[in-house]
């Protein structure tokens, strides 16, 4: 890197023309995708990365979280590509889904492209969104079944999409051949590749009128402002080691919990999260790999510290202890299809440990799964369907507000597709879309309300789900209680069902007219529930979100069924909690 | 041709009622007259400076018509003071307004929580189901949604809101619940959504209908309170309000439809600048609106506002009608300076606004702000504050806050920080700008600024520079823009319907017959306004896609209603979509089906010409009579001296070179070292590179 200094203005105005770049080309990509995980629910990122490193110089506002911490890992796998075979062109473009080079799982393509200014590799851009299906097991990939890579669809490693500009169709004949809805994702690519023309397009605008050098010795300013500004927020949390731990129902293969544990240790302006106490690899999808692992600590630490920017600098002050050892640091074939639901587990660990150095910054658990959800079959025509979605609920109680009602996991900034877009899509009917009562965590302020979704197919349908907390609830923090269990059940002739291995079942086929239901959880709760003021446990047994029972028992108010309260019922059940 | 015959005088007086002030424009259609008035708001009841402000006129009963822009229904909106109203659903959906589409508030954070316009408990189920083909899988008992309504009442709702799932599809479960409700309800205030928004998508159809439902009887109240003091007044012209498109509605319409005056202030100013810059020669323009805490930029391409087909107004808040696109950034005259943690010099988005303002006003902020540097570097008059309302502003205290707050964290002096919270500001305006203009493709050397509102003119040169625009073009009457916008924006209406159909399965004749019987029934609101028009245009708008994809593009169909047809055909279809997504994304699929999602109609009444010529200055006056002296500016690292105008003394054709200073009662033009300003045929000041 350069030594040349800015000025702070010119400093000011660079960061935000690179973040606008990054930023449109996720407005690109999600205008023009096929598939509505990325179009609706915007499961994709981009971002400008270091030529040499592939550290991340400069994201978009808006990608998908976890994919701004895992994308510098993608970069750096190209990287060593280029290093083994050479020939690196301006016009070259590099496809891959390779879970254990960078990726995530295997529906999520990344797309990546060198950048040259005069001749010379200037940086790399890049993008990633989730394709709809890559083949294997389970249509939408999901497999709760998976015991190897090879179920859960085809990997493909680093391969040269774009030479000098030339498409090679052979390699998108082979991706086209692997899925079960090819065009969806031929369309996906399309939109990609906009994105990466569009992104290129404007960075060489840019360095036009900045010139290389300034915009250089810009990315190694914002990388040490980011260093900067996360040591200081670091260095006031108090120095020692916090302990958490949390649990993975099972990994969908046999009924053992799988343990998520954190040592977090403060060292004045350093932080080192090991994780070497968790479970080891597991038979079933609920692995991931070290870059997987270390991109959701970067998203559990940005939803604590939101003011330090998104690029590698942040990432200086902290170590990562993540032994393969570990499920959490796997190696090919282990099956990955599941990450989803073990990084939210990790997100929620290192909430649980921060809460613990500081409860004024703390995040009780929030809903923490996905709950994956296919429904496959054929149409009256003939035609294939796979209707694939995932599902919201609460966010945990915190020291400014109760939990919200409803969102998406900290993983994701997704929406969910509505439910006319799926009935208009698919031979589905969706019966319930409501708030799920008693599903939050209660506290002094409660997790956010979970939710309910139930369907009914109108064909004969294959059902799959992979899901977690059917066993182990969103935890509370600073005193707070836990949300309620994620429960799953699907109709049969011979009456409702649940999965033997509470949140996971793959091929459960349903018949025309019978439903399958998911009773989503809320997040975890924010201080005791009997020290939150008597009219808003009222307000929320008149609303219907906490049942009379639970406002007796668990918040220590006594109403009647309009929500009014019985005052000294109220103080008698509340005498001696804490204020 | 005239096809309305209007009542009353030719006068038109269009008034734009902001937070503190009330500003008015009238016109004479009859003898090209116009002045302009600005009074007092009366916050809480507007009607008292609406009638003050207009009699500056004379006689109310003399006056033709009003058309009125008003922020009563953002402000409802965004202070949460619309009604108490209720929602009647399907079965198992009743949650649907408070689930949203299961987004958050922020990317990064977890905290903060949203609670819906409609509570709950006032969300009521009724059994009934209609299917995506429009199938009526479950028909509807009135007596179930009559006995829901009568619960509503009982707990104090006001106002209700009707939304099915599927709607779109097929009305007939709505118009037969709409039907059962409005037996039992005491007032107008009822609607379903198939009324207000037959698109696609429940969860914007639900917000969009539960908050028209929301500030019907708030905006209904306040249009109603205006109707009987006009009445009062002896009034009786036409009283019409903007809306949100930039178009104009009739009373009637907007005591239904509400919830399209969401930005009726705001887009007036747009048309107005449209107007102005286009008959200066400059068809395509960005506006910039700086207030205390924002900056509002819109686009103006080919002297056609861009829509917005949905705008949230809050978190959750979601209206989903054309809206005049507005892109707002936290950067405004009250914006505050401070260095962050990691050592770099930010401005914004924490704003002191307007209350206590800038350290200058002295009401007692210590921080500094935006206007504050402005002040310290000589480029507001510390001596004649814009507004009138103190008497002169606190330098001294704006510079230390400047020293304090600025110079000592980064080791810059005191100007020299001034220079570069001004200079971040402008980065971030820039920003805006680029936003809206590159990033969509366009060529920023054929767009001009145009600064409205009291604060923008002193940004505009450095705009220029920035983002390579090709002039800026401050209007005369900066302060007035948005009520001249309501005397000159045309009468419009749109409506919007759920085809989902692919090109290949399309029965054209079926289309066909769809957008005339669509245009017939938007030409006819129009019609109805009754305000002067010369003639109705009615555009058709298709939103397509390939099949799989959700987003769509906009595809403006080339056909007009003749005899009875529009004569479309999937030729036309075809060819229109292929041109609009290859503009979009730059590559075409071919192969893959193009579906058509929803059909937008527009009808435009277009208002006679407005001559704007009426606006320049008196001849007579001379730049050295304009001249108002010297005084020190700081640009560029050092101090230059700067002569100093009065703006609106200014003649026709005067030139000055930067730097220079124009100043006018409500407005700061600022004309860089390098830039140059004219005066053109209509007064505006044009400011270009020099040379």
């Amino acid at each position: 890197m350069t030594t040349k200094t800015l000025d702070p203005v010119t400093l000011a105005i660079l960061n935000g023309r690179l973040e606008q770049i990054a930023d449109e080309m996720d407005a690109t990509l999600y205008r023009s995708a096929f598939n509505p995980i990325i179009a609706e629910a915007r499961d994709a990122c981009h971002g400008l990365y270091h030529a040499e490193t592939g550290a991340t110089l400069v994201q978009g506002t808006r990608g998908l979280p976890i994919f701004v911490g895992a994308m510098a890992f993608a970069v750096k796998a190209v990287i060593e590509k280029v290093a083994r075979d050479g020939n690196l062109s301006p016009g070259d473009t590099f496809l891959f889904n390779d879970p254990y080079a960078g990726g995530t799982h295997l529906n999520d393509f990344r797309l990546v492209r060198p950048v040259f200014r005069e001749d010379k590799l200037y940086c790399w851009i890049a993008s990633v969104g989730h394709w709809l299906d890559i083949g294997g097991n389970v249509p939408g990939g999901f497999n709760a079944k998976a015991t190897e890579s090879f179920q859960e669809g085809v990997r493909i490693p680093v391969v040269k999409l774009f030479t000098k500009g030339v498409i090679n169709n052979d390699i998108v004949e082979i991706l086209s051949a692997n899925s079960r809805v090819p065009l969806s994702n031929y369309g996906d690519l399309n939109g990609q590749l906009n994105a990466l023309d569009l992104g290129e397009r404007r960075l060489d605008e840019l360095l036009d009128s900045y010139g290389n050098d300034t915009v250089e010795a810009a990315f190694e300013a914002f990388s040490n402002r980011a260093e900067a500004m996360m040591r200081e927020e670091i260095r006031a949390l108090p120095d020692g080691t916090y302990v958490f731990e949390d649990y993975l129902d099972n990994d969908g293969i046999t009924p053992d919990k799988l343990t998520i544990a954190l040592d977090l240790t403060i060292r004045g302006d350093e932080m080192v999260l090991d994780f070497s106490r968790s479970s080891g690899p597991c038979a079933g999808p609920l692995n991931i790999a070290y870059s997987t692992a270390a991109a959701c600590c970067y998203v559990a630490l940005k939803h604590v510290f939101t003011s330090v920017p998104a690029n590698a600098g942040c990432l200086r002050p902290i170590e990562f202890v993540i032994p393969e050892t570990t499920l959490l640091g796997v190696k090919p074939p282990k099956p990955v299809g599941g990450y989803t639901e073990t990084i939210l587990r990790v997100i929620g660990v290192v909430f649980g440990a921060l809460a613990q150095a500081d409860p004024a910054r703390a995040t009780a658990g929030p809903f923490g799964t996905i709950n994956a959800l296919s429904i496959a079959g054929y149409r009256d025509d003939g035609s294939r369907y796979v209707m694939f979605s995932f599902f919201g609920g609460g966010l945990g109680g915190n020291p400014e507000s109760d939990g919200l009602n409803h969102a998406n996991n900290p993983i994701s900034m997704a929406t969910i597709p509505p439910a006319e877009i799926m009935e208009a899509s698919y031979p589905v009917l969706f019966t319930q879309w409501a708030l799920r009562p008693d599903s939050a965590g209660a506290g002094c302020h409660r997790g956010g309300v979970g939710a309910i979704y139930e369907v009914e197919a109108m064909t004969d349908a294959d059902v799959f789900l992979l899901g977690e907390r059917g066993v182990y609830a969103p935890f509370g923090v600073a005193g707070g209680g836990e949300a309620a269990l994620n429960r799953f059940t699907w109709q049969a002739d011979d009456g409702e069902h649940s999965p033997p291995l509470a949140s996971k079942v793959a091929d459960v086929r349903i018949k025309p007219g019978q439903r399958v239901r998911i009773e989503a959880p809320g997040g975890g709760g924010f201080g005791n529930p009997k020290t939150r003021p008597a009219e808003k446990v009222a307000r929320d047994v008149r609303l219907g979100f906490v049942s009379r029972e639970a406002a007796r028992e668990i918040y220590g108010v006594e109403t009647d069924a309009a929500g009014n309260i019985d005052m000294t019922a109220t103080m008698k059940l509340r005498e001696g909690a804490a204020a | 041709m005239n096809t309305n015959v209007k009542t009353g005088g030719a006068s038109v007086v269009g008034v734009d009622v902001g937070g503190t002030f009330t500003d008015l424009f009238f016109h004479d259609a009859a003898t090209g007259r116009f002045r302009t008035a600005k009074v007092s708001s009366n916050r809480g009841d507007e009607a008292i400076g609406f009638l003050e402000g207009l009699k500056t006129f004379g006689s109310i009963a003399e006056l033709g018509s009003i058309v009125h822009g008003t922020t009563v229904g953002t402000n409802a909106l965004l202070e949460r003071k619309g009604a108490c109203t209720a929602l009647i659903t399907t079965t198992g959906f009743r949650d649907v307004l408070e689930m949203r589409r299961r987004d958050r508030l922020n990317t990064w954070g977890l905290w903060g929580d949203f609670v819906p316009v409609i509570e709950r408990d006032l969300r009521f189920e009724v059994n009934e189901r209609i299917l995506a083909d429009g199938t009526v899988r479950k028909t509807l008992d009135p007596e179930e949604v009559k006995a829901a309504a009568r619960r509503a009442l009982a707990a104090g709702a006001e106002a209700l809101a009707i939304v099915f799932i599927n709607a779109y599809a097929n009305p007939a479960n709505e118009l037969v619940a709409l039907d059962a409700a409005q037996s039992v309800w005491p007032n107008e205030n009822v609607a379903c959504s198939s009324q207000i928004l037959p698109e696609i998508r429940e969860f914007e159809r639900t917000s969009t209908t539960a908050l028209n439902a929301y500030l019907q009887p708030v905006v209904g109240g306040y249009l109603r309170k205006l109707t009987d003091a006009l009445k009062s007044e002896a009034f009786s012209g036409r009283f019409h309000i903007v809306q949100s498109n930039g178009g104009v509605m009739s009373t009637e319409t907007a005591r239904r439809l509400p919830v399209r005056t969401a930005l009726s202030g705001p887009a007036a100013g747009v048309i107005a600048a449209a107007a102005i810059s286009k008959a200066a020669g400059f068809p395509n323009i960005i506006t910039g609106d700086l207030g205390g805490t924002s900056f509002d930029v819109s686009l103006v391409v080919e002297g056609e506002t861009s829509l917005a087909a949905q705008t949230t107004i809050d978190f959750g808040l979601v209206i989903r009608t054309p809206m005049i696109e507005i892109t707002t950034i936290g950067a405004g005259g009250g914006s505050i300076a401070h260095v962050d943690a990691g050592g770099l010099l930010q401005v914004g988005p924490e704003s002191a606004g307007s209350r206590p303002g800038p350290v200058a006003y002295g009401q007692g902020n210590t921080r500094p702000t935006l206007t504050d540097a402005n002040i310290v570097l000589g480029r507001i008059n510390a001596d004649r504050p814009i507004g009138g309302k103190l008497a002169r502003l606190d330098v001294e205290a704006a510079k230390k806050a400047i020293e304090e707050h600025v110079a000592k964290p980064t080791g810059l002096g005191v100007m020299e920080s001034a220079e570069a919270i001004v200079k971040i500001a402008d980065g971030r305006m820039a920003g805006a700008i680029r936003l809206v203009s590159i990033e969509r493709g366009h060529d920023p050397a054929k767009f001009v600024a145009v600064p409205f509102g009291g604060g923008g003119a002193l940004h505009a040169g450095s705009l220029i520079k920035d983002v390579g625009l090709q002039a800026a073009l401050v209007p005369r009457f900066p302060g007035v823009t948005s009520a001249l916008g309501c005397v000159i924006a045309d009468i419009r209406h749109d409506q919007v319907q759920t085809v989902n159909l692919t090109v290949a399965a399309l029965d054209t004749e079926v289309l066909d017959k769809r957008m005339v019987a669509e245009a017939e029934a938007a030409r006819q609101i129009v019609e109805e306004a009754g305000l002067q028009i010369e003639r109705i245009d009615v555009i058709f708008e298709l939103d397509m896609h390939y099949v799989g994809q959700t987003h769509t593009v906009s595809v403006p169909l080339p056909v007009t209603v003749e005899n009875g047809s529009t004569g479309v055909t999937r030729e036309i279809v075809q060819a229109a979509f292929d041109a609009a997504y290859q503009s979009s994304f730059s590559r075409l699929l071919p192969g893959l089906q193009a579906k058509i999602v929803n059909l937008r109609t527009s009808a435009i009444g277009r208002r006679p010409h407005f001559s704007l010529g009426a606006l320049a200055p008196e001849p007579g006056t001379t730049v050295e009579q304009a001249k108002r002296g010297n005084r020190p500016v700081w640009f560029d690292g050092g101090w230059h001296d700067t002569a100093i105008y009065a703006r609106l003394a200014l003649p026709v054709g005067a030139v000055i070179q930067g730097p220079a200073i124009l100043e006018q009662p409500d407005a700061t033009v600022l004309v860089d070292p390098d830039l140059m300003a004219r005066v053109d045929d209509f007064g505006n000041v044009i400011m270009e590179r020099k040379g």
